[in-house]
């Protein structure tokens, strides 16, 4: 089963090898990690997709933890959560009125153009995985040049506590 | 406040967590730390003939007891030549700091004169790494390093130290306190937990205890002892746990796994309950996953967490550390769970005697040739188990943890893990240093022996007496067997054609050698050996075609053991 683990790490060179080393050391698969820095700029947050049974995750998890240099691990598959995913999109609509059908479709997908050329347009779109591999299905007929893909970034929801709930039932 | 250099801020760092010996070699960009060293009264530098001999050395000098080894190595080749030793201690739990030079940080990664990345090479073997910048972070560094490596599942730490960051100056800083955000080693374990384990204890009427090296890191014994005896379980040890529980005890059934005894590994197999306690189950432990003990629930104990569940499941899992935990179970199972322990497994143990009984660790006695356990036992016999035993990989190394009775902790010194040949005689020699008056034999085997038989000059120059018994049977002895039992008698590679005169090599070093061809001539040899005060290497001529029994094939469950009386497997049936 596929799992979307959170880690917080230290903003340290090395990090991001330690972490993938681990992964290949353990024949562990990821299939997407990205990176980025959190308020506090000593600390990274890396969101990982990885898969395998409970006791592969388990391990992962375990692992993860046991690294120095990890703060903390999530896997948030285990809560309710958001998923985003962003894709550059450059597409050579082969004609004319192609360009208005490729525009229309991305207004729908609520992409925007942030680049265009007399042959090409460059969307951008952000979604969670099927939202993102409808729009690149859409797109397939109109000659799609080129996609360069984040990996999935994921958060929890804020657990609304069954106590507040009542409350504004209340009021 | 004076400035000091890089190179005094390591050596103070040093002294401070209680360095007394360091293992090295020098070279180019370690010069600074070398060179700061000759003036130093302090702190003694074992110059070692090899870096691996070195790591091996600080390896040993650390299982003996219990304080990290440290090590100074130059950059590039000297750095290299340290990983076999890194990961032989990372396997096996063992607390090493390992000091590498490296080339001036301007150089980095520009391909300079003996420049390797140390760090990335050795990152997925030591517990943590740190390549130092700044030479005012040197004391920060060589604190944590110490912490890290010495705390919860202690571990190999290297440092890489650029010439220029011990060349530079900065203010020296003690950290008083170490605190790392992201590393907090549980040592208490959950009580919930632990009361579960003691009902399940309490409540199983086969039990057994599965000791590995976590207690002797922890310094359990005494608990594990008081676990066993105060409850009547049987205990097996694993090899890196030989010596936590005491060889001669009537509780003891042996080492189990791949070549443990019939006792042990029918007792497991047989058993309603495993606890097992600073242990990984590792392959050769369990045999067959699938099939170990199949009729038993199991508990584990262990400070890591990524240990619980790996390779078996387990029913009651506990992190923390075993002298913590054992003496928490101790006390609820003395004070709050009261039984007649004594009846209630009487049937167990008798079954567990007749175990021992029906198929002890045996061999074929011969006035003929030597039998290597004959040395073993000879050995063991002459010392009354008054020795530290270091052995190197294979048959040896088998041999040695059938047949000597390791009755306290730390005496019994092997490469678990990893297995690494070429181990034994350096780990010994750190041993002795550590252990001047104590008698230090490294049981070895041909093959291994010349792996790091440089190191005789190592134990000469230093006054390090370390007895070696080579069981010298012309073969690497442990693959011969596969290639005879498994591989249809093909020995592709496995005859050491052209070997050294052992009793030669030894007197070239300034070392006494000593032969024995005859198994009459086995006691005096050791008998002389034990008296010099040199270093000696004892050349025991064995009989090439014994081999270790029991012995579990690959991937066969640890009840289906060959016990070399018959030519064929032989399958026990389990009983129920």
């Amino acid at each position: 089963m596929r799992h979307t683990i959170s880690l917080l790490v230290e903003n340290k060179f090395g990090v991001l090898s330690r972490i993938a080393g681990l992964f290949s050391g353990r024949g562990y698969n990821i299939e997407s990690l990205s990176v980025g820095e959190t308020i506090d700029p000593s600390v990274s947050i890396m969101t990982i997709v990885t898969s395998g049974d409970d006791q592969i995750i388990e391990q992962i998890t375990k692992q993860l933890n046991k690294l120095i240099d990890v703060i903390k691990v999530v896997d948030l598959t285990e809560f309710d959560h958001v998923e985003r995913e962003m894709i550059l999109l450059k597409v050579a609509p082969p004609k004319q009125e192609d360009k208005a059908e490729v525009l229309r479709l991305a207004e729908i997908f609520r992409g925007r153009v942030v680049d265009s050329s007399p042959l090409t347009y460059t969307i951008e779109i952000t979604g969670d995985e099927k939202k993102i591999e409808a729009f690149i299905e859409l797109m397939k007929p109109f000659r799609i040049k080129e996609i360069v893909r984040t990996g999935k970034i994921a958060i929890a929801r804020e657990r609304v506590k069954k106590a507040s709930i009542k409350k504004s039932q209340e009021e | 406040m004076t400035k000091l250099t890089g190179a005094e801020i390591v050596i103070e760092c040093l002294k401070r967590e209680g360095v007394k010996h360091i293992f090295g070699y020098p070279g180019g960009v370690v010069l600074n730390i070398f060179d700061y060293l000759y003036q130093d009264k302090d702190i003694q530098l074992i110059l070692t003939r090899h870096e691996q001999g070195a790591v091996h050395a600080a390896d040993g000098y650390a299982r003996s007891t219990g304080k990290p080894g440290v090590v100074l190595v130059t950059s590039g080749p000297g750095a290299t030549n340290t990983v076999t030793g890194i990961a032989t201690a990372y396997m096996d739990s063992v607390p090493l700091i390992v000091l590498t030079g490296q080339v001036p940080t301007a150089l980095i990664g520009n391909d300079a004169f003996q420049e390797a990345d140390i760090v990335g090479i050795t990152r997925p073997c030591t517990k943590y790494n740190y390549l130092v910048k700044k030479t005012e972070d040197l004391a920060r560094v060589i604190r944590e390093a110490f912490y890290i490596a010495s705390t919860g599942r202690p571990g190999p730490v290297l440092i890489d130290l650029p010439k220029d960051v011990t060349a530079g100056k900065a203010d020296f800083i003690w950290p008083e306190e170490v605190k790392i955000r992201s590393y907090n080693p549980k040592y208490e374990g959950n009580k919930w937990m632990i009361n579960q384990a003691a009902h399940e204890i309490a409540r199983s009427k086969r039990p057994v205890i599965i000791a590995g090296g976590g207690i002797i890191i922890s310094g359990a014994s005494k608990e594990l002892r008081e676990l066993a005896e105060h409850n009547h379980i049987p205990v097996a040890n694993t090899l890196m746990g030989l010596g936590g529980f005491p060889g001669t005890h009537k509780l003891f059934m042996g080492m189990l796994g791949m070549h443990g005894t019939y006792c042990a590994n029918m007792a497991v197999q047989n058993s309603d309950l495993i606890i097992g306690l600073g242990i990984r189950f590792d392959d050769r432990v369990t045999g067959k996953v699938s099939t170990f003990a199949p009729h038993a629930r199991i508990i584990h104990v262990d400070i890591d967490p990524t240990s619980i569940r790996k390779s078996v499941r387990v029913d009651i899992p506990v992190v923390g550390d075993l002298k913590r935990v054992l003496t928490v179970l101790n006390k609820i199972l003395k004070e709050e769970i009261k039984g007649q322990w004594s009846e209630v497994r009487k049937a167990w143990l008798k079954q567990v005697e007749a175990w021992k009984a029906e198929r002890p660790l045996s061999y074929e006695h011969s006035t003929e040739v030597i039998k290597p356990q004959y040395v073993v036992e000879k050995i063991y016999e002459l010392t009354g188990g008054d020795a530290i035993v270091t052995t190197e990989v294979g048959q040896n190394q088998m041999w040695a943890a059938q047949f000597f009775k390791f009755d306290r902790p730390r005496t019994f010194i092997t490469s678990g893990g990893l297995g690494t040949m070429g181990f034994g005689f350096p780990a010994a020699i750190g041993a002795q240093l550590a252990h001047p008056n104590k008698l230090v034999i490294d049981i070895a085997g041909d093959g291994s022996i010349q792996m790091n038989i440089q190191e005789l000059a190592t134990a000469v120059l230093n006054k390090l007496p370390v007895k070696v018994a080579i069981l010298n049977n012309r073969y690497l002895g442990m693959v011969r067997q596969w290639q005879e039992l498994f591989f249809g008698e093909r020995y592709s590679h496995t005859y050491l054609d052209v070997a050294p005169d052992f009793v030669k090599v030894a007197e070239a070093y300034g070392a006494v050698g000593l032969r024995a061809t005859k198994p009459s001539e086995v006691e005096p040899v050791l008998r002389e050996a034990f008296k010099v005060k040199m270093p000696v290497f004892m050349d025991f001529i064995v009989d090439w075609k014994e081999k270790v029994f029991p012995m579990v094939p690959a991937g066969a469950s640890i009840d289906e053991m060959i016990f070399g009386e018959e030519k064929k497997e032989k399958k026990l049936k389990v009983v129920k």
